[in-house]
Protein backbone atom coordinates (compact mmCIF):
# COMPACT_ATOMS: atom_id res chain seq x y z
CA UNK A 1 0.00 0.00 0.00
CA UNK A 2 2.61 2.59 0.72
CA UNK A 3 4.96 1.63 -2.03
CA UNK A 4 2.07 2.03 -4.54
CA UNK A 5 1.40 6.02 -2.57
CA UNK A 6 5.13 6.69 -3.06
CA UNK A 7 5.48 5.50 -6.74
CA UNK A 8 1.98 6.85 -7.12
CA UNK A 9 3.59 10.73 -6.24
CA UNK A 10 6.32 9.90 -8.02
CA UNK A 11 4.40 9.47 -11.30
CA UNK A 12 2.53 12.72 -9.93
CA UNK A 13 5.73 14.11 -9.78
CA UNK A 14 6.90 13.19 -13.02
CA UNK A 15 3.69 14.64 -15.25
CA UNK A 16 3.93 17.83 -13.48
CA UNK A 17 7.36 18.09 -14.24
CA UNK A 18 6.61 18.14 -17.93
CA UNK A 19 3.89 20.18 -17.80
CA UNK A 20 5.63 23.06 -15.93
CA UNK A 21 8.75 22.74 -18.62
CA UNK A 22 5.68 22.75 -21.20
CA UNK A 23 4.81 25.82 -19.82
CA UNK A 24 8.19 27.19 -20.57
CA UNK A 25 7.29 28.13 -24.36
CA UNK A 26 5.58 31.03 -23.78
CA UNK A 27 6.04 34.10 -20.72
CA UNK A 28 2.49 33.84 -19.58
CA UNK A 29 2.06 30.31 -19.56
CA UNK A 30 5.63 29.66 -17.33
CA UNK A 31 4.71 30.78 -14.11
CA UNK A 32 1.60 28.65 -13.72
CA UNK A 33 3.99 25.88 -14.68
CA UNK A 34 6.39 26.49 -12.49
CA UNK A 35 3.89 26.47 -9.79
CA UNK A 36 2.77 22.90 -11.14
CA UNK A 37 6.37 21.69 -11.04
CA UNK A 38 6.87 22.66 -7.49
CA UNK A 39 3.61 20.83 -6.48
CA UNK A 40 5.19 18.22 -8.54
CA UNK A 41 8.43 18.14 -6.16
CA UNK A 42 6.31 18.64 -2.94
CA UNK A 43 4.36 15.52 -3.42
CA UNK A 44 7.76 13.52 -4.30
CA UNK A 45 9.23 14.43 -1.47
CA UNK A 46 6.44 13.73 0.81
CA UNK A 47 6.12 10.00 -1.05
CA UNK A 48 9.80 9.28 0.03
CA UNK A 49 9.53 10.60 3.48
CA UNK A 50 7.45 7.16 3.64
CA UNK A 51 10.10 4.71 2.54
CA UNK A 52 10.05 1.67 4.64
CA UNK A 53 13.70 2.16 4.92
CA UNK A 54 13.96 5.38 6.43
CA UNK A 55 14.57 5.13 10.53
CA UNK A 56 15.83 8.42 11.49
CA UNK A 57 14.64 11.63 10.11
CA UNK A 58 17.13 13.58 12.40
CA UNK A 59 19.96 14.06 9.22
CA UNK A 60 17.23 14.17 6.93
CA UNK A 61 14.99 17.37 8.37
CA UNK A 62 18.70 18.84 9.49
CA UNK A 63 19.37 18.87 5.98
CA UNK A 64 16.22 20.08 4.22
CA UNK A 65 16.04 22.31 6.51
CA UNK A 66 19.51 24.27 6.28
CA UNK A 67 19.06 23.58 2.29
CA UNK A 68 16.02 25.25 2.38
CA UNK A 69 17.99 28.25 4.04
CA UNK A 70 20.33 28.69 2.14
CA UNK A 71 18.71 28.27 -1.17
CA UNK A 72 15.64 30.67 0.36
CA UNK A 73 18.90 33.40 0.82
CA UNK A 74 20.33 32.37 -2.89
CA UNK A 75 17.12 32.27 -4.65
CA UNK A 76 16.11 35.74 -3.06
CA UNK A 77 19.34 37.84 -2.70
CA UNK A 78 21.49 36.81 -5.85
CA UNK A 79 20.80 39.94 -8.17
CA UNK A 80 20.39 39.00 -11.84
CA UNK A 81 23.95 39.99 -13.11
CA UNK A 82 25.38 37.02 -11.33
CA UNK A 83 22.66 34.56 -12.63
CA UNK A 84 25.61 33.00 -14.14
CA UNK A 85 27.91 32.06 -11.19
CA UNK A 86 24.42 31.00 -9.46
CA UNK A 87 23.80 28.92 -11.98
CA UNK A 88 27.05 27.00 -12.24
CA UNK A 89 27.01 26.60 -8.61
CA UNK A 90 23.96 24.96 -8.69
CA UNK A 91 25.26 22.58 -11.32
CA UNK A 92 28.26 21.56 -8.91
CA UNK A 93 25.50 21.06 -5.89
CA UNK A 94 23.87 19.14 -7.86
CA UNK A 95 26.15 16.38 -9.35
CA UNK A 96 28.18 16.70 -5.96
CA UNK A 97 24.61 15.35 -4.39
CA UNK A 98 24.50 12.77 -6.98
CA UNK A 99 27.88 11.67 -6.74
CA UNK A 100 27.61 11.08 -3.22
CA UNK A 101 24.88 9.34 -3.67
CA UNK A 102 26.85 6.83 -6.04
CA UNK A 103 29.39 6.87 -3.67
CA UNK A 104 27.22 6.05 -0.74
CA UNK A 105 25.42 2.94 -2.70
CA UNK A 106 28.79 1.40 -3.73
CA UNK A 107 29.92 1.90 0.51
CA UNK A 108 27.45 0.34 1.74
CA UNK A 109 27.62 -2.58 -0.57
CA UNK A 110 31.32 -3.08 0.31
CA UNK A 111 31.63 -2.54 -4.05
CA UNK A 112 29.81 -5.65 -5.00
CA UNK A 113 27.06 -4.92 -7.29
CA UNK A 114 25.51 -6.51 -10.25
CA UNK A 115 27.44 -5.89 -13.32
CA UNK A 116 24.43 -3.79 -14.71
CA UNK A 117 24.27 -1.57 -11.29
CA UNK A 118 28.04 -1.03 -11.24
CA UNK A 119 27.77 0.43 -15.21
CA UNK A 120 24.94 2.59 -13.83
CA UNK A 121 26.60 3.59 -10.44
CA UNK A 122 30.23 4.44 -12.24
CA UNK A 123 28.45 6.88 -15.18
CA UNK A 124 26.44 8.54 -12.06
CA UNK A 125 29.91 8.84 -9.84
CA UNK A 126 31.96 10.10 -12.81
CA UNK A 127 29.90 12.59 -14.59
CA UNK A 128 28.71 13.75 -10.97
CA UNK A 129 32.26 14.32 -10.15
CA UNK A 130 33.57 15.90 -13.03
CA UNK A 131 30.72 18.06 -13.05
CA UNK A 132 31.24 19.59 -9.79
CA UNK A 133 34.68 20.41 -10.19
CA UNK A 134 33.98 21.59 -14.00
CA UNK A 135 31.14 23.96 -12.29
CA UNK A 136 33.10 25.05 -9.43
CA UNK A 137 35.82 26.29 -12.02
CA UNK A 138 33.55 27.95 -13.87
CA UNK A 139 32.10 29.43 -10.98
CA UNK A 140 35.43 30.76 -10.34
CA UNK A 141 36.11 32.24 -13.06
CA UNK A 142 32.56 33.83 -13.73
CA UNK A 143 32.72 35.75 -10.44
CA UNK A 144 36.79 36.40 -11.18
CA UNK A 145 38.25 35.00 -8.63
CA UNK A 146 40.29 33.31 -11.01
CA UNK A 147 40.80 34.67 -14.52
CA UNK A 148 38.89 33.90 -17.05
CA UNK A 149 41.25 33.95 -19.87
CA UNK A 150 41.44 30.13 -21.08
CA UNK A 151 44.48 28.55 -19.24
CA UNK A 152 46.46 26.25 -22.00
CA UNK A 153 49.83 24.60 -22.08
CA UNK A 154 51.44 22.39 -24.69
CA UNK A 155 49.91 18.67 -24.92
CA UNK A 156 46.86 19.30 -23.05
CA UNK A 157 44.41 17.78 -24.86
CA UNK A 158 46.71 14.16 -24.54
CA UNK A 159 47.07 14.74 -21.19
CA UNK A 160 43.60 15.20 -21.15
CA UNK A 161 42.50 12.27 -23.14
CA UNK A 162 45.44 10.16 -21.17
CA UNK A 163 43.90 10.97 -17.88
CA UNK A 164 39.98 10.50 -19.17
CA UNK A 165 41.23 6.89 -20.67
CA UNK A 166 42.33 6.12 -17.53
CA UNK A 167 39.21 6.94 -15.77
CA UNK A 168 36.95 5.35 -18.34
CA UNK A 169 39.79 2.22 -17.93
CA UNK A 170 39.72 1.98 -14.23
CA UNK A 171 35.61 1.89 -15.04
CA UNK A 172 35.20 -1.19 -16.91
CA UNK A 173 38.03 -2.80 -14.81
CA UNK A 174 35.36 -2.28 -12.42
CA UNK A 175 32.07 -3.17 -14.30
CA UNK A 176 33.65 -6.60 -14.82
CA UNK A 177 35.88 -7.01 -11.51
CA UNK A 178 33.87 -5.31 -8.86
CA UNK A 179 34.72 -4.78 -5.34
CA UNK A 180 37.94 -2.59 -5.48
CA UNK A 181 37.52 0.36 -3.04
CA UNK A 182 41.15 1.75 -3.60
CA UNK A 183 40.71 1.57 -7.53
CA UNK A 184 37.00 3.03 -6.95
CA UNK A 185 37.81 6.03 -5.39
CA UNK A 186 40.73 6.34 -7.40
CA UNK A 187 38.18 6.48 -9.99
CA UNK A 188 36.25 9.19 -8.21
CA UNK A 189 39.12 11.18 -7.29
CA UNK A 190 40.34 11.28 -11.60
CA UNK A 191 37.12 12.27 -12.76
CA UNK A 192 36.95 15.29 -9.76
CA UNK A 193 40.14 16.71 -11.46
CA UNK A 194 39.05 16.00 -15.02
CA UNK A 195 36.16 18.30 -14.25
CA UNK A 196 38.95 20.87 -13.51
CA UNK A 197 40.88 20.03 -16.59
CA UNK A 198 38.17 20.00 -18.83
CA UNK A 199 37.39 24.01 -17.78
CA UNK A 200 40.47 25.28 -17.17
CA UNK A 201 41.22 25.91 -21.09
CA UNK A 202 37.65 27.59 -22.01
CA UNK A 203 37.34 31.09 -21.86
CA UNK A 204 34.79 33.68 -20.72
CA UNK A 205 33.41 34.21 -24.05
CA UNK A 206 32.54 30.65 -24.57
CA UNK A 207 30.93 30.13 -21.00
CA UNK A 208 27.29 29.72 -22.50
CA UNK A 209 28.27 26.20 -24.30
CA UNK A 210 30.12 25.33 -21.24
CA UNK A 211 27.47 26.41 -18.63
CA UNK A 212 24.92 24.67 -20.51
CA UNK A 213 27.26 21.42 -21.33
CA UNK A 214 27.37 21.28 -17.41
CA UNK A 215 24.21 21.54 -17.35
CA UNK A 216 23.62 18.62 -19.44
CA UNK A 217 26.28 16.36 -17.21
CA UNK A 218 24.59 17.23 -14.03
CA UNK A 219 21.49 16.31 -15.41
CA UNK A 220 22.60 12.78 -16.67
CA UNK A 221 24.10 12.11 -13.45
CA UNK A 222 20.67 12.22 -11.69
CA UNK A 223 19.18 10.32 -14.40
CA UNK A 224 22.27 7.51 -13.54
CA UNK A 225 21.04 8.19 -10.00
CA UNK A 226 17.82 6.95 -11.07
CA UNK A 227 19.42 3.24 -13.11
CA UNK A 228 21.03 2.86 -9.49
CA UNK A 229 18.43 3.16 -7.24
CA UNK A 230 15.87 1.61 -10.34
CA UNK A 231 13.57 5.22 -9.61
CA UNK A 232 11.46 6.14 -12.33
CA UNK A 233 11.06 9.87 -11.65
CA UNK A 234 14.77 10.25 -10.98
CA UNK A 235 15.42 9.01 -14.51
CA UNK A 236 12.40 11.48 -16.07
CA UNK A 237 13.65 14.34 -14.28
CA UNK A 238 17.37 13.56 -14.88
CA UNK A 239 16.83 13.40 -18.84
CA UNK A 240 14.43 16.10 -18.70
CA UNK A 241 17.66 18.36 -17.14
CA UNK A 242 20.07 16.10 -19.04
CA UNK A 243 18.50 17.10 -22.99
CA UNK A 244 17.55 20.43 -22.27
CA UNK A 245 21.40 21.19 -21.55
CA UNK A 246 22.53 19.43 -24.43
CA UNK A 247 19.79 21.08 -26.45
CA UNK A 248 20.73 24.51 -25.11
CA UNK A 249 24.64 23.77 -25.75
CA UNK A 250 24.09 22.59 -29.35
CA UNK A 251 21.92 25.94 -29.78
CA UNK A 252 24.95 27.64 -28.33
CA UNK A 253 27.04 26.14 -30.64
CA UNK A 254 25.11 27.03 -33.63
CA UNK A 255 24.91 30.87 -32.55
CA UNK A 256 28.98 30.56 -32.92
CA UNK A 257 29.50 28.08 -35.99
CA UNK A 258 31.32 26.34 -34.26
CA UNK A 259 31.84 22.70 -33.28
CA UNK A 260 31.46 21.18 -29.79
CA UNK A 261 35.09 20.26 -29.61
CA UNK A 262 36.52 23.15 -31.31
CA UNK A 263 34.93 24.82 -28.28
CA UNK A 264 36.02 22.47 -25.37
CA UNK A 265 39.17 21.62 -26.99
CA UNK A 266 39.97 24.68 -29.58
CA UNK A 267 40.93 26.82 -26.55
CA UNK A 268 40.06 30.01 -28.58
CA UNK A 269 41.16 33.14 -28.65
CA UNK A 270 45.07 32.15 -28.22
CA UNK A 271 46.97 31.30 -30.95
CA UNK A 272 44.62 31.66 -33.29
CA UNK A 273 43.02 35.18 -33.09
CA UNK A 274 46.73 36.56 -34.32
CA UNK A 275 46.74 35.32 -37.53
CA UNK A 276 44.28 37.95 -39.12
CA UNK A 277 45.22 41.08 -36.79
CA UNK A 278 47.03 44.19 -37.83
CA UNK A 279 45.24 44.24 -41.09
CA UNK A 280 43.14 47.05 -39.65
CA UNK A 281 43.62 50.50 -40.71
CA UNK A 282 41.58 53.79 -40.51
CA UNK A 283 40.62 55.07 -37.44
CA UNK A 284 38.14 55.04 -34.85
CA UNK A 285 36.03 58.21 -34.56
CA UNK A 286 34.79 59.78 -31.11
CA UNK A 287 31.60 61.14 -31.44
CA UNK A 288 30.27 63.96 -29.15
CA UNK A 289 27.75 63.17 -26.88
CA UNK A 290 25.21 65.78 -28.21
CA UNK A 291 25.65 64.25 -31.57
CA UNK A 292 24.44 61.00 -31.02
CA UNK A 293 21.52 62.32 -28.46
CA UNK A 294 20.14 64.47 -31.73
CA UNK A 295 20.16 61.55 -33.69
CA UNK A 296 18.80 59.33 -31.38
CA UNK A 297 16.12 62.15 -30.39
CA UNK A 298 14.91 63.05 -34.15
CA UNK A 299 15.28 59.13 -35.18
CA UNK A 300 12.09 57.14 -35.86
CA UNK A 301 13.52 53.58 -34.92
CA UNK A 302 16.57 52.85 -32.02
CA UNK A 303 17.50 49.37 -31.57
CA UNK A 304 19.97 48.92 -28.68
CA UNK A 305 22.02 45.93 -29.02
CA UNK A 306 23.18 44.64 -25.44
CA UNK A 307 26.27 42.15 -24.62
CA UNK A 308 27.99 41.10 -21.63
CA UNK A 309 29.83 44.60 -20.99
CA UNK A 310 26.35 45.62 -19.96
CA UNK A 311 26.01 42.99 -17.43
CA UNK A 312 29.38 44.33 -16.00
CA UNK A 313 28.87 47.94 -16.07
CA UNK A 314 24.86 47.25 -14.05
CA UNK A 315 23.72 49.29 -17.16
CA UNK A 316 20.44 47.67 -17.56
CA UNK A 317 18.47 50.39 -15.84
CA UNK A 318 19.95 53.23 -17.75
CA UNK A 319 19.46 51.63 -21.57
CA UNK A 320 15.68 51.50 -19.97
CA UNK A 321 15.51 54.95 -18.75
CA UNK A 322 16.98 56.26 -21.96
CA UNK A 323 14.60 53.94 -24.16
CA UNK A 324 11.70 55.56 -22.10
CA UNK A 325 13.00 59.07 -22.80
CA UNK A 326 13.28 58.23 -26.23
CA UNK A 327 9.70 56.14 -26.75
CA UNK A 328 8.31 59.54 -24.99
CA UNK A 329 9.49 60.93 -28.00
CA UNK A 330 7.68 58.76 -30.23
CA UNK A 331 11.39 56.64 -31.45
CA UNK A 332 10.50 53.19 -31.54
CA UNK A 333 12.45 51.42 -29.64
CA UNK A 334 13.76 47.48 -29.78
CA UNK A 335 16.27 45.28 -28.59
CA UNK A 336 18.51 42.71 -30.77
CA UNK A 337 19.48 39.86 -28.63
CA UNK A 338 22.46 37.94 -29.78
CA UNK A 339 21.88 33.92 -28.62
CA UNK A 340 25.23 34.40 -26.90
CA UNK A 341 25.72 37.65 -26.16
CA UNK A 342 26.50 37.62 -21.92
CA UNK A 343 27.37 34.56 -20.05
CA UNK A 344 24.67 31.98 -19.98
CA UNK A 345 22.00 31.37 -22.75
CA UNK A 346 19.63 34.13 -22.41
CA UNK A 347 21.36 36.32 -19.53
CA UNK A 348 20.60 39.35 -21.72
CA UNK A 349 16.59 38.78 -21.81
CA UNK A 350 16.70 38.54 -18.06
CA UNK A 351 18.85 41.51 -17.32
CA UNK A 352 16.58 43.92 -19.13
CA UNK A 353 13.31 42.42 -18.13
CA UNK A 354 15.01 43.14 -14.56
CA UNK A 355 15.11 46.59 -15.71
CA UNK A 356 11.08 46.64 -16.56
CA UNK A 357 12.09 46.24 -20.53
CA UNK A 358 8.79 44.36 -21.92
CA UNK A 359 9.74 41.26 -23.47
CA UNK A 360 7.58 42.03 -26.24
CA UNK A 361 10.59 44.62 -27.21
CA UNK A 362 13.28 41.93 -27.42
CA UNK A 363 13.80 40.72 -30.77
CA UNK A 364 15.75 37.18 -31.80
CA UNK A 365 18.40 37.50 -34.26
CA UNK A 366 16.50 36.73 -37.29
CA UNK A 367 13.63 38.66 -36.35
CA UNK A 368 15.87 42.09 -35.63
CA UNK A 369 18.40 41.69 -38.67
CA UNK A 370 15.87 42.75 -41.31
CA UNK A 371 14.78 45.67 -39.03
CA UNK A 372 18.48 47.23 -39.47
CA UNK A 373 18.37 48.67 -42.71
CA UNK A 374 15.46 50.87 -41.05
CA UNK A 375 17.07 51.75 -38.21
CA UNK A 376 18.34 55.09 -37.59
CA UNK A 377 20.53 54.56 -34.97
CA UNK A 378 21.90 50.98 -33.76
CA UNK A 379 23.44 51.43 -30.19
CA UNK A 380 25.83 48.66 -29.16
CA UNK A 381 26.29 48.47 -25.77
CA UNK A 382 29.33 46.38 -24.36
CA UNK A 383 29.01 43.97 -27.12
CA UNK A 384 31.97 43.23 -29.74
CA UNK A 385 32.23 40.01 -31.32
CA UNK A 386 28.15 39.39 -32.07
CA UNK A 387 28.23 42.78 -33.80
CA UNK A 388 31.46 42.19 -35.53
CA UNK A 389 31.07 42.20 -39.63
CA UNK A 390 34.37 39.77 -40.23
CA UNK A 391 32.05 37.04 -39.54
CA UNK A 392 30.24 37.80 -42.77
CA UNK A 393 33.00 39.15 -44.58
CA UNK A 394 36.01 37.70 -43.70
CA UNK A 395 36.58 34.22 -44.36
CA UNK A 396 39.56 34.03 -42.60
CA UNK A 397 38.78 35.24 -39.64
CA UNK A 398 38.58 32.82 -36.36
CA UNK A 399 34.80 33.39 -36.02
CA UNK A 400 33.85 33.22 -39.89
CA UNK A 401 30.35 32.38 -40.20
CA UNK A 402 29.42 33.15 -36.63
CA UNK A 403 25.85 34.52 -37.28
CA UNK A 404 26.16 38.25 -35.94
CA UNK A 405 23.32 41.06 -35.75
CA UNK A 406 24.13 43.38 -38.47
CA UNK A 407 24.22 46.33 -36.67
CA UNK A 408 26.17 48.03 -39.34
CA UNK A 409 23.20 48.04 -41.74
CA UNK A 410 21.83 50.44 -40.09
CA UNK A 411 22.08 54.38 -41.24
CA UNK A 412 23.98 54.98 -37.81
CA UNK A 413 25.69 53.23 -35.31
CA UNK A 414 26.99 53.79 -31.71
CA UNK A 415 29.13 51.57 -30.08
CA UNK A 416 29.81 52.22 -26.27
CA UNK A 417 33.01 50.96 -24.99
CA UNK A 418 34.75 51.00 -22.06
CA UNK A 419 38.42 51.54 -23.92
CA UNK A 420 39.96 50.35 -26.88
CA UNK A 421 40.93 47.50 -26.03
CA UNK A 422 39.77 44.39 -28.14
CA UNK A 423 36.81 42.08 -27.08
CA UNK A 424 37.03 38.82 -25.28
CA UNK A 425 38.63 36.65 -28.10
CA UNK A 426 41.15 39.25 -29.01
CA UNK A 427 39.75 39.86 -32.07
CA UNK A 428 39.76 42.75 -34.28
CA UNK A 429 36.45 44.41 -35.16
CA UNK A 430 35.96 46.16 -38.33
CA UNK A 431 32.93 47.49 -37.83
CA UNK A 432 34.17 50.10 -35.23
CA UNK A 433 36.42 51.33 -38.57
CA UNK A 434 33.30 51.72 -40.33
CA UNK A 435 32.47 55.37 -41.65
CA UNK A 436 29.13 54.53 -39.72
CA UNK A 437 30.02 54.07 -36.87
CA UNK A 438 30.42 56.24 -33.82
CA UNK A 439 32.05 55.32 -30.84
CA UNK A 440 31.40 56.78 -27.52
CA UNK A 441 34.29 55.64 -24.76
CA UNK A 442 34.01 55.34 -20.83
CA UNK A 443 31.63 53.55 -18.48
CA UNK A 444 28.64 52.54 -20.39
CA UNK A 445 26.08 53.22 -17.26
CA UNK A 446 27.66 56.65 -16.82
CA UNK A 447 27.72 57.59 -20.71
CA UNK A 448 24.22 56.18 -20.63
CA UNK A 449 22.93 58.61 -17.94
CA UNK A 450 24.82 61.67 -20.08
CA UNK A 451 22.78 60.45 -23.11
CA UNK A 452 19.43 60.27 -21.66
CA UNK A 453 20.15 64.35 -20.48
CA UNK A 454 21.43 65.21 -23.90
CA UNK A 455 18.42 63.78 -25.25
CA UNK A 456 15.81 65.07 -23.15
CA UNK A 457 17.28 68.61 -24.14
CA UNK A 458 17.57 68.33 -27.93
CA UNK B 1 18.75 -4.87 -11.04
CA UNK B 2 17.27 -7.15 -12.98
CA UNK B 3 17.70 -7.53 -17.06
CA UNK B 4 13.63 -7.06 -17.10
CA UNK B 5 14.03 -3.59 -14.84
CA UNK B 6 17.09 -2.60 -17.24
CA UNK B 7 15.11 -2.56 -20.01
CA UNK B 8 12.09 -0.93 -19.07
CA UNK B 9 14.55 1.66 -17.09
CA UNK B 10 15.55 2.02 -20.64
CA UNK B 11 11.92 2.67 -22.03
CA UNK B 12 11.44 5.21 -19.41
CA UNK B 13 14.40 7.26 -20.27
CA UNK B 14 14.16 6.77 -24.06
CA UNK B 15 10.54 8.39 -23.68
CA UNK B 16 11.52 10.99 -21.64
CA UNK B 17 14.82 12.30 -23.52
CA UNK B 18 12.37 12.43 -26.90
CA UNK B 19 9.49 14.11 -24.69
CA UNK B 20 12.18 16.16 -23.57
CA UNK B 21 13.21 17.65 -26.59
CA UNK B 22 9.74 18.06 -27.99
CA UNK B 23 9.12 20.03 -24.66
CA UNK B 24 12.29 22.01 -24.67
CA UNK B 25 12.80 23.52 -28.31
CA UNK B 26 10.12 25.03 -28.03
CA UNK B 27 11.35 27.15 -25.04
CA UNK B 28 11.83 30.77 -26.27
CA UNK B 29 15.59 32.13 -26.13
CA UNK B 30 13.84 34.52 -24.29
CA UNK B 31 13.63 32.06 -21.47
CA UNK B 32 16.27 30.35 -21.73
CA UNK B 33 18.14 31.58 -18.46
CA UNK B 34 14.84 30.17 -16.32
CA UNK B 35 15.08 27.34 -18.10
CA UNK B 36 18.33 26.08 -17.10
CA UNK B 37 17.22 27.04 -13.38
CA UNK B 38 13.75 25.64 -13.61
CA UNK B 39 15.90 22.08 -15.16
CA UNK B 40 18.42 22.51 -12.12
CA UNK B 41 15.40 22.74 -9.72
CA UNK B 42 13.76 19.40 -11.13
CA UNK B 43 16.88 17.94 -11.45
CA UNK B 44 17.24 18.67 -8.10
CA UNK B 45 15.01 15.36 -7.50
CA UNK B 46 17.98 13.68 -6.76
CA UNK B 47 17.28 14.28 -3.57
CA UNK B 48 14.62 11.57 -3.63
CA UNK B 49 17.52 9.40 -3.67
CA UNK B 50 19.42 11.30 -1.11
CA UNK B 51 16.58 11.02 1.34
CA UNK B 52 16.82 7.50 2.08
CA UNK B 53 20.48 6.82 1.68
CA UNK B 54 20.54 9.99 4.56
CA UNK B 55 17.47 8.01 6.36
CA UNK B 56 17.89 4.56 6.21
CA UNK B 57 21.28 4.51 8.42
CA UNK B 58 23.15 1.80 6.53
CA UNK B 59 26.59 2.74 8.10
CA UNK B 60 27.78 6.32 9.31
CA UNK B 61 29.75 6.77 6.49
CA UNK B 62 26.23 7.04 4.27
CA UNK B 63 24.71 8.91 6.56
CA UNK B 64 27.04 11.47 6.61
CA UNK B 65 27.14 11.45 2.60
CA UNK B 66 22.92 11.17 2.75
CA UNK B 67 22.79 14.30 4.84
CA UNK B 68 25.46 16.48 2.51
CA UNK B 69 23.57 15.21 -0.45
CA UNK B 70 20.33 16.27 1.33
CA UNK B 71 21.83 19.64 2.00
CA UNK B 72 22.94 20.12 -1.53
CA UNK B 73 19.65 18.82 -3.58
CA UNK B 74 17.47 20.80 -1.13
CA UNK B 75 19.51 23.74 -2.14
CA UNK B 76 18.99 23.39 -5.62
CA UNK B 77 15.27 22.59 -5.44
CA UNK B 78 14.68 25.95 -3.19
CA UNK B 79 17.05 28.32 -4.57
CA UNK B 80 16.07 27.13 -8.21
CA UNK B 81 12.44 27.05 -7.54
CA UNK B 82 12.61 30.77 -6.16
CA UNK B 83 14.76 32.34 -8.65
CA UNK B 84 12.85 30.95 -11.60
CA UNK B 85 9.72 32.59 -9.65
CA UNK B 86 11.92 35.39 -9.28
CA UNK B 87 12.83 35.60 -12.84
CA UNK B 88 9.32 34.75 -14.76
CA UNK B 89 7.63 37.78 -12.51
CA UNK B 90 9.98 40.19 -14.53
CA UNK B 91 8.95 39.44 -17.55
CA UNK B 92 6.02 41.63 -18.25
CA UNK B 93 3.95 42.23 -21.91
CA UNK B 94 3.84 45.80 -22.85
CA UNK B 95 1.72 48.40 -21.08
CA UNK B 96 -1.38 48.24 -22.38
CA UNK B 97 -1.42 51.62 -23.70
CA UNK B 98 1.11 51.35 -25.94
CA UNK B 99 0.01 47.97 -27.19
CA UNK B 100 -2.21 49.99 -29.83
CA UNK B 101 0.64 51.58 -31.56
CA UNK B 102 2.25 48.47 -32.64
Amino acid sequence: MRTYFIELSYLLASILFILGLKGLSHPESAKRGMHLAEFGMLMAIIGTLMHYEIITFTWIITGLVLGSLVGLAMGLWVPMTAMPQRTALSHAFGAFAAALVGISEFYRHAGHLETITMAALGFEVMLGALTTTGSLLAFAKLQSLVRGTPFTYKGQNIFNMALLATTVGIFVYLIFVPGSMPLFFTMVGLAFIFGLLLVMPIGAADMPVVMSLLNSYAGLASAATGFVLSNNVLIIAGTLDGFSGFILSILMCRAMNRSMTNVLFGAFGSAAASSTQGEQTGTMREVSMEDIATQMAYAKQVVFVPGYGMATAQAQHAVRELADTLEKRGVTVKYGIHPVAGRMPGHMNVLLAEANVPYSSLYELEQINPEFPQTDVAVVIGANDVVNPDARDNPGSPIAGMPILEVDHAKSVVVLKRGQGKGFSGLENPLFFKPVTGMLYGDAKETLTRLIQAVQQA
Amino acid sequence: MTAATLISALYVFALAAFLGYQVISRVPPLLHTPLMSATNAISGISLVGSIVTAGAHYNTISTILGFTAVFCSTTNVVGGFVITDRMLRMFKRKPAAKEEKK
